[in-house]
């Protein structure tokens, strides 16, 4: 309706304004309610924490990693966080201890993920720790997992008639390798790898987190 | 009854219309000539990122099956192929769409000619930009990092921009309503008008950072469907059901017990994403309680859609549109009480993690908003186009390849993310065995995947012939069975 002083109806029209009045509050007050409850309050009470002692802030060279970990979308199929004992079996399987929120304080953006097509990489470095079995695992996934459908890396290495000295050469099998040629890591193949071998979460920490997450006892 | 009428709306009414009937009429067909333009242009651009969207979603279940085809190729790995085909699909198709299907609704609901005009055109263009852009962004790789929140912030701000025009046009022509009741669809459509934009700049604050950065990536990720995406699909439902149907909505107050709910508990949810992570527990909790919450909504909506085309499935026979969106009503209800199920904890331990989680997705954004928007764009094109759809074969086509493909789509992930859950969480099983398992399902999962790209190509075909008024020219709708029909549309 068209509404100006003359239309103007009384009551009808005050009740209306009303009605509309408390939608519109009511639409607010949801989504805000939600927001104080799920994000706003949470943030405030998790400012507080503190790096743990063994933490260490990225390098230059791990963080650059982590930005190609982001660009190749790695997270789509890799977790970052450690499930509790009694919660599915992370610790079974050696995964690391569960991991708290002060783990996670130098990392922007966040990456927990919600996919573990592939294994949770919170402490991959600390089960594999090997330069060069990362290398290969780029490059070719299949060469040192066979059966995994994770996508090859290539564009992380490049061929080269011989290889410089700091270059870092990786050894592919006989079939594969190209013939007469090296194929070295570049700079971003490296960095990915130096951020994976830095994955390592096993410190201890005064915060723990057990038993927590399921209502159910093992 | 006069079969051989030369225009649609003589043939619908079977009595001699009155002089009043004749002038709603009237008024009926300026308000949708008002709209015309801008929702094509919503339309047509929605269903090309449809198009491109499932053939990057194709292409990253394919990735699953052929690990190394295409493997040489950065732009086309799956890392960057996944958030492309999400992206395309809620902020390109469901997004457009979406918003084309509002605009014609709100002319209609208001009983007034669409205001500002230039304001959409507007938001779709930038809309369409700020899509493109993203997309493109991802491709080379600058990825925020967060999913549903992967575009950069340019990209996400032109959108946002578009966003408020559109918003804008809708709420000027909501002042110029002509009715004094406000029927259920309008109100999930103005309450996302005040949520989206809401939502997007609460999100984008950039106070947050560790564990309660992943907080507010759900409180968006799942909001971004609660605000924006699951209203579409409700007020599509609402006003299409009760219209093809012939009848009113059953029940008012079980509709605005429906909406109260949802606005009270649905955007509480999120954080259920993480469960098991290393959030309080508190806040795990309360969302679990929260999502099952959400059987009071939900239980409303289906009773209240499900007693309105109580005695008429009948019409599922013919009318498209009704095919469609009861379809997507049904998937609605079940993929709602899934979610609920899922969010607990017993069962998020095996689903959680898996490929359960993305059949769940699809079955939401597919099953459920997918149809709808398809029933309405069958419903709508013909009255702004003032072309009947030239080729019923090829909308039941586009219905069986959709509504099977999804079918399979969600049996292969449900059954296959199940099996791949309970095989991670047996420690005795090395971790790659829980990758073998998925396999065969993963192959059926892209062949679903096929299907929904078939109907989408006969879908989009057919838009291009309706927009160009090609094809067969026809003088009643384009009603399935239609030899059968003749006997039955007296009770249409």
């Amino acid at each position: 309706m068209v509404r100006s002083t003359a239309d103007y109806r009384g009551g009808e029209d005050d009740m209306m304004f009303i009605r509309s009045f408390i939608f519109f509050l009511g639409v607010l007050a949801t989504l805000l309610l939600g927001w104080a409850g799920l994000v706003g309050i949470p943030n405030f009470m998790i400012s507080e924490v503190q790096a743990p002692k063994g933490l260490e802030r990225y390098t230059y060279e791990q963080s650059f990693g982590r930005s190609i970990y982001i660009r190749e979308g790695c997270l789509y199929c890799h977790s970052q966080q450690v499930r509790p004992v009694g919660f599915g079996a992370d610790q079974e399987r050696f995964w690391g201890r569960p991991s708290v929120p002060a783990d996670y304080v130098y990392d922007k953006p966040h990456l927990l993920g919600t996919m573990r097509t592939g294994p949770d990489l919170f402490n991959i470095g600390a089960r594999q720790s090997s330069e060069d079995w990362h290398l290969l695992h780029l490059y070719n996934p299949r060469i040192v997992s066979p059966g995994s459908v994770m996508p090859p890396f290539p564009w992380l290495f490049e061929e080269k008639i011989s290889a410089a000295p700091d270059d870092k050469v990786i050894m592919l099998p006989d079939s594969i390798a190209p013939k007469g040629k090296v194929v070295v890591a570049t700079r971003e193949g490296r960095a990915l790898t130096a951020y994976l071998i830095g994955m390592n979460h096993t410190y201890p920490v005064s915060q723990v987190r057990a038993q927590n997450d399921t209502t159910k006892k093992k | 009854m006069a079969v051989q009428t030369t225009s649609r709306e003589q043939f619908v009414s079977f009595a001699s219309p009155t002089t009043e009937e004749v002038s709603e009429k009237q008024h009926r067909v300026e308000i949708d000539d008002s709209v015309t333009s801008p929702v094509v242009l919503y339309f047509l651009t929605g269903i090309w990122w449809l198009v491109f969207g499932s053939l990057a979603g194709l292409l990253a279940a394919l990735k699953f099956n052929l690990p190394d085809w295409l493997g040489g190729t950065p732009f086309l790995t799956f890392g960057r192929i996944r958030p492309v085909h999400l992206n395309a699909v809620m902020y390109g198709w469901a997004s457009l769409a979406g918003a084309g299907m509002i605009v014609w609704l709100t002319s209609r609901l208001c009983r007034t000619k669409i205001e500002e005009t230039w304001a959409l055109y507007v938001s779709a263009i930038l809309w369409n930009i700020g899509v493109a852009f993203g997309l493109v962004s991802l491709f080379f790789g600058y990825n925020q990092g967060m999913e549903w929140l992967e575009f950069p912030k340019p990209a996400g701000g032109l959108i946002a921009l578009g966003f408020l025009f559109f918003a804008y046009s809708i709420a000027r022509t909501f002042r110029q309503r002509k009715v004094e009741h406000l029927y259920v669809s309008l109100w999930y459509i103005l309450a996302s008008l005040i949520w989206f934009p809401l939502l997007y700049v609460v999100a984008n604050l950039g106070i947050y950072h560790g564990v309660t950065e992943a907080a507010m990536n759900w409180w968006f990720g799942h909001n971004a469907l609660a605000v924006w995406f699951t209203p579409i699909g409700l007020a599509g439902a609402y006003y299409f059901i009760p219209k093809v149907i012939g009848r009113p909505i059953y029940s008012y107050y079980l509709g605005l017990l429906g909406f109260w709910a949802f606005a009270l508990f649905y955007n509480w949810n999120g954080i259920h994403h993480l469960v098991g992570g290393p959030l309080p527990t508190w806040l795990v909790t309360v969302s679990i309680v929260a999502s099952v919450m959400m059987f009071v909504p939900v239980m409303a909506v289906a009773v209240n859609h499900h007693l309105t085309t109580i005695g008429h499935f009948k019409m599922l026979k013919y009318s498209p549109t009704l095919r469609f969106v009861v379809f997507g009503s049904m998937s609605y209800t079940a993929v709602s009480f899934q979610g609920s199920i899922e969010s607990l904890r017993s069962f998020s331990e095996v689903a959680h993690f898996t490929h359960y989680t993305i059949g769940h997705a699809h079955l939401g954004v597919y099953g459920f908003l997918s149809m709808i928007l398809f029933g309405a764009i069958y419903y709508i094109m013909p009255r702004i186009a003032k072309w009947e759809w030239p080729y019923p074969k090829l909308i039941k086509l586009h219905f069986w390849m959709s509504a099977i493909g999804i079918a399979l789509y969600f049996v292969a992930l449900s059954l296959g993310g199940w099996i791949q859950g309970t095989m991670m969480n047996d420690p005795s099983l090395p971790f790659i065995a829980s990758v073998n398992a998925t396999k065969p399902y993963l192959w059926a999962r892209s062949v679903g995947g096929t299907m929904m790209l078939i109907g989408h190509l006969a879908f989009a075909y057919q838009f291009l012939l309706i927009i160009y008024r090609s094809g067969p020219t026809r003088y009643v709708p384009a009603w399935f069975d239609l030899r059968q029909t003749t006997v039955e549309e007296k009770t249409i």
